[in-house]
């Protein structure tokens, strides 16, 4: 789950962490009073949004004076960003944050992430900061530097004192370096963070270091024991099928084609919107109907899959293991005559109670048409919903 | 004619009370896993289809002598369980929980690369020697022995590829999920040195998906240590970018992890990759002549 710029700066705060003053806003009179009360004339206002190249999408911007301040707050809120991270349909906007600017001697940058091939937590740094990292990685790679640390030991004092002078900083800094990086990792497990990005980290004149923007993703396994997190997360740009289907205990993603799928694993459920397209087709959504899926959730899945209005057809496609094939039979006969489904629908199941599944589904006497193989399935979907 | 594990593996299953535990138990012993013993704390000294239950699994194994295990343990205390099972001294554990905090996982895979366990999975369905042994969630009837050793990252995909197989006459010397997470124990790498060592195995059918950089790694051990032809399928070609397609390692982060990358390392490498997941029988069999 990612988490707002807004909701991230008050995690550093009970940390401790130093940041620029100010809060978020969600109408212009609130921006107008915070830009007020922080006293600071020159203020930076930024859209809060979940996506990245807020800056370069005309989503942050420095104001000198109230009107300015209002002005641009209102030119943000209510209205769609469009980043390069966003798609041309952009995001919406709900809240602005009003902060007051830093004046800025260098721009670095500071992350902490999972390093999936070594199984360790990577500390990443350079000297670049404020431009994107990737940039920097792919035309100076030798400004980049990463630091792997133990998770049973934590980052040691030699390793955040290397990364500090990565970050060419010396004699005071050097020590208040280290002791931002220990905290930042502090934060990072205590908070079950799965990235934590901070660009720019910027040294002001007077050699303070201040966490200009952060970036924090938490892990969405961790979320039973995060409720902090959960409690303060707002409605964010998820299309309403989407958090209908986390609801209900799985998983789906919209796609553009016009073949909804319902499979059983992430993995299946890839491959059948794979097979989808090499012959022919074009898949609606992702949709892992989970483990152990109760009747309920089959009949849910269903209706999830009929909220786009594209689909012209769906293939079910179930390999039961945890689970059982009878149960997603039920699923459907129930779904069937719940949601009234229209368009051809093509099952292919197999694997545990599949017999009892397919004697059910036959006496249902139900339109459905039988597949007995993945391509087998897809061949007469594709078909169906083109004859349709 | 398998690698980890045969008809002579005694297995605990841990959670053996809770649904899936019970509901899986029943399976393995009816495909004749030899499971000696079920642990959960607070249910000591009952049992569950004649299989005794203890409280810990120090008394578990203590009682049985048992090396193997197997966790069905709620995600919230499923590394718990991880590390109860290797202070223990089982030296294979195969986490079947789905949804364990990475930050958990970093800790019990950093913990466990000390001790002399192997950890499969967590968020897999496990392992199975057909005929022999089925540690595991996966129907037991689509498998069948002989030489062709599958190793995947996703559960029901695998079901598929085997099947496949087993429609065509070709059988399987040993099946394992490694499990859909970012963090694993058991990896490609490690299967792929397991079954080129196994001498009844003749071919391997490694299945990846997007996200991570497993597959690359494994194309450059199979350059260097695998003789035995490998026949791959990659799922998510049509993922979009930057959503996690379900599994909580399949995401297509900052451009990286792609099924094009992932694809082309391997096919450099000699690996027969299939586009269509419906092709892998095929390509297993004529690559078996």
């Amino acid at each position: 789950m990612k988490l707002y710029e807004s909701q991230a700066r008050e995690i550093l705060h009970k940390y401790n962490i130093n940041f620029p003053k100010g809060e978020a806003a969600a109408s212009v009179d609130e921006a107008a009073k915070i830009y007020s009360q922080l006293g600071t004339k020159r203020s930076v206002i930024k859209a809060q949004v979940l996506a990245g190249g807020r800056g370069k999408g005309g989503g942050v911007k420095i104001v000198e004076t109230l009107e300015e301040a209002k002005a641009f707050a209102a030119k943000l809120i209510g209205s769609r960003l469009i980043t390069a991270q966003t798609g041309e349909k952009g995001t919406p906007v709900n809240k602005v944050l009003v902060a007051e600017a830093i004046d800025i001697k260098s721009e670095l940058y500071l992350a902490i992430s999972i390093d999936r091939s070594t199984s360790k937590i990577t500390i990443i740094s350079s000297t670049d900061g404020g431009t994107e990292i990737e940039e920097v990685s792919a035309k100076t790679p030798h400004k980049i530097s990463k630091e792997q640390i133990n998770p049973l030991l934590g980052v040691l004092n030699f390793q955040a004192r290397q990364i500090a002078q990565n970050l060419n900083l010396t004699g005071s800094l050097a020590t208040k370096g280290s002791s931002l990086i220990k905290n930042l990792f502090k934060i990072f497990i205590e908070n079950d963070c799965s990235l934590l990005e901070i660009n720019p980290l910027v040294l002001t004149p007077n050699d303070e270091i201040v966490v200009l923007d952060i970036k924090i993703d938490i892990d969405d396994n961790a979320l039973f024991r995060q409720k902090d997190s959960l409690e303060t997360q707002e409605p964010s740009d998820v299309s309403s099928a989407e958090s209908m289907a986390s609801a209900a205990g799985l998983s789906y993603i919209g796609l553009d084609g016009n073949i909804g799928c319902l499979v059983n694993g992430a993995g299946l459920a890839m491959a059948t919107m794979d097979i989808i397209k090499l012959y022919g087709g074009s898949p609606a959504n992702f949709l892992d109907v989970g483990g152990d899926a109760p009747v309920e959730r089959v009949t849910t899945a269903f209706e999830i899959i009929f909220t786009d209005p594209h689909v012209a057809g769906v293939l079910v496609n179930i390999f039961g293991g945890i689970m059982k094939c009878d149960i997603v039979a039920e699923g459907i006969i129930h779904a069937i005559k719940k949601v009234d489904i229209k368009v051809p629908l093509v099952v292919r199941l197999e694997g545990t109670n599949v017999e009892i599944a397919r004697k059910m589904l036959d006496d249902s006497k139900l339109n459905i048409i039988f597949a007995d193989s993945m391509k087998d399935a897809s061949e007469k979907i594709i078909k169906a919903v083109n004859e349709n | 004619m398998s690698i980890l594990i045969n008809k002579e593996t005694k297995v605990i299953c841990q959670g053996i009370t809770g649904h899936s535990g019970k509901f899986h138990t029943e399976h393995m012993l009816e495909y004749g896993t030899k499971i000696l013993a079920g642990v959960t704390p607070g249910k000591g000294g009952t049992q569950i289809f004649d299989v005794p239950v203890f409280d810990s699994m120090k008394e578990a194994i203590e009682e049985t002598g048992c090396d193997t295990s197997i966790i069905y343990v709620p995600a919230p205390f499923a590394a718990d369980a991880i590390i109860e099972a290797s202070e223990g001294g089982i030296k294979l554990i195969i986490c079947i929980t789905e949804g364990i905090p990475t930050i958990d996982m970093l800790r019990v895979k950093a913990y466990i690369d000390t001790q002399r366990s192997r950890l499969i999975g967590p968020n897999c369905p496990g392992i199975i020697t057909p005929g022999e042994s089925k540690i595991g969630i996966m129907p037991g009837y689509i498998h069948t022995p002989g030489p062709v050793g599958v190793v995947s990252r996703s559960g029901t995909l695998t079901y598929e590829a085997v099947w496949q197989l087993t429609q065509r006459n070709v059988g399987q010397s040993t099946c394992i999920g490694i499990g859909g997470d970012p963090v694993i124990g058991t990896t490609f790498i490690d299967t792929l040195k397991l079954f080129q060592e196994d001498s009844d195995t003749e071919a391997i059918v490694m299945i990846g998906e997007i996200g991570g950089s497993a597959e690359e790694e494994a194309a450059e051990f199979i350059k260097c240590e695998v003789t035995k032809p490998v026949i791959s399928f990659i799922a998510g070609l049509t993922a979009p970018k930057g959503r996690r397609m379900g599994h909580a390692g399949a995401i297509i982060a900052g451009g990286k992890g792609t099924v094009a990358e992932k694809v082309s390392c391997l096919r450099s490498v000699g690996v027969t990759v299939v586009d269509s997941p419906a092709d892998i029988g095929e390509a297993v069999k004529k690559v078996l002549g």
